[in-house]
């Protein structure tokens, strides 16, 4: 294991991004990735361990406003039990509710959740149906500049993102949805509780006179990163929610989810999973 | 950078730990998770290892009132914040209601997960004194058990919980 020389916790921003701006620390928040993955070896610690979670700023969740706003160090437990966000959002709270453990929401950040950047990352569909973008924060010419990059476009594989080893993801932004818009989540795994996803998926879209509108549809563990689902996405758009437009959508699904097998399961049980995940979903939307 | 918001360490970090009410002094490697340094540097073996992956709870504490995987916690970010262990639990030799339970129903067999099932349930009962069983397995999902099958943990964080309730009303 390397040696970690420094350890720092800044309370400010500015702070932290000075410390970082070399691209060679390593950052921690809840932990909940960042130790396992060392304690295996898959990763190593730098001379350098930044602990962000002091940062002034750097947590809380605004959902006042049309633009909802959620800090980076937020825990999922927050995420959780945050009654606003319970109304404007519901589908981003029930991933939190899905999300491993007690013990382990009350760790886990949502920046971390996005870093780590796993194809089954839980709060990753919600959050691409909403629409969320990413901003990152570094320290260049004398000063904090930050950048918004749409999640959708944050992935770039397994574990990577654009993200510079210099940068900071502060927060995760969303407008807040439409009064008119349902959104829902599914995951699965062999049992309810602290399992990485074997397949995920959420729907978003706006109903209005029983016409789908601003479809979006994400699929986690079904590529080497969480996807938004062009092809179904196509086939619901504009469509009433009857029988003929769901058929379609899940056939659709073919197109969008590209899976493969791995010691979860096998890339012919994931594409069974999303078909009938997006089959409930469409039905359950169409219940209400 | 001002030095008075970024602390600098070498190779070891000294601080102060409050576990179980008391303030303690230690000094550890940066690297080490609670759970080691509660272990190996404090001596307070209550709190096991178990996966090491954040897949099992047996590790579980409190910290700041709230259950968190000590495995997963790096001791360098605790600096400032209550831990409470399995070792606090008991006044003297006065049980605590968590810990008459377990053992009364067979809450605990092997023992190997209880420190850290009991821990999530004080947790959930300091903040919700009447759970329904539901809650209660929802809120324990977290800590796997070999042993007892699950229904003597409900039934003995059911029955502390109707312990603890009483306790507060006697008190009242």
């Amino acid at each position: 294991m390397n040696e970690i020389e420094q350890y720092l916790a800044p309370r400010r921003l500015d702070e932290a991004l000075q410390a970082m701006a070399n691209g060679d620390a390593t950052v921690l928040c809840g932990g909940t990735d960042l130790a396992p993955q060392t304690e295996s070896g898959a990763r190593q610690y730098t001379a350098k361990l930044l602990n962000i979670r002091r940062i002034d700023g750097l947590g809380g969740i605004a959902a006042e406003t049309d633009q909802v706003r959620i800090g980076a160090v937020t825990t999922i437990s927050e995420i959780r039990c945050h009654p606003a966000l319970a109304e404007i959002a519901p589908v981003l709270v029930e991933a939190a509710e899905h999300f491993a453990s007690e013990q382990i929401r009350n760790a886990a950040s949502l920046g971390g959740n996005l870093c780590n950047a796993s194809p089954a990352g839980d709060m990753i569909p919600p959050l691409l149906v909403l629409g969320a973008s990413v901003e990152l924060a570094c320290w260049r010419g004398g000063a904090v500049q930050t950048r918004l990059i749409p999640l959708e476009r944050f992935f770039v594989s397994p574990g990577k993102t654009v993200k510079l080893p210099e940068e900071l993801l502060t927060a995760v932004v969303f407008d807040r949805p439409a009064a008119d818009f349902v959104g829902k989540f599914r995951k699965s795994g062999p049992r309810p509780a602290l399992e990485i996803s074997t397949v995920s998926l959420a729907l978003g879209a706006r109903i209005a006179d029983g016409l789908l509108s601003n479809v979006r549809v994400a699929m986690g563990s079904v590529a080497p990163t969480p996807l938004r689902a062009r092809h179904v996405e196509a086939a619901l758009e504009g469509k009433p929610l009857d029988a003929a437009s769901i058929a379609a959508a899940v056939a659709a699904t073919a197109e969008d989810a590209k899976p493969i097998d791995d010691v979860r399961a096998s890339a012919w049980y994931r594409s069974h999973l999303v078909r009938v995940f997006l089959e409930e979903v469409l039905n359950d939307v169409r219940g209400n | 950078m001002s030095v008075g918001t970024v602390k600098e360490v070498q190779r070891r970090v000294h601080m102060t730990l409050q576990v179980n009410g008391e303030e303690i002094d230690v000094s550890f490697a940066p690297y080490k998770t609670l759970l080691e340094v509660l272990r190996e540097d404090l001596g307070l073996t209550g709190t096991k290892h178990g996966c090491e992956l954040g897949e099992c709870g047996a590790c579980a504490v409190l910290i700041d009132g709230e259950p968190l995987l000590s495995c997963l916690t790096l001791a360098v970010e605790c600096a400032g914040r209550a831990i409470e262990t399995i070792e606090g639990l008991a006044q003297g030799t006065q049980l605590h209601p968590l810990q008459e339970a377990f053992a009364d129903l067979g809450g605990s067999q092997c023992g190997y997960c209880t420190p850290g099932a009991v821990m999530t349930a004080k947790a959930l009962l300091d903040k919700e004194p009447s759970p329904t069983p539901q809650r209660i397995k929802e809120a324990m999902s977290g800590n796997i058990c070999r042993c007892t099958g699950y229904q003597q943990i409900v039934e003995s964080v059911e029955r502390a919980a109707g312990c603890c309730r009483n306790a507060e009303r006697e008190a009242t």
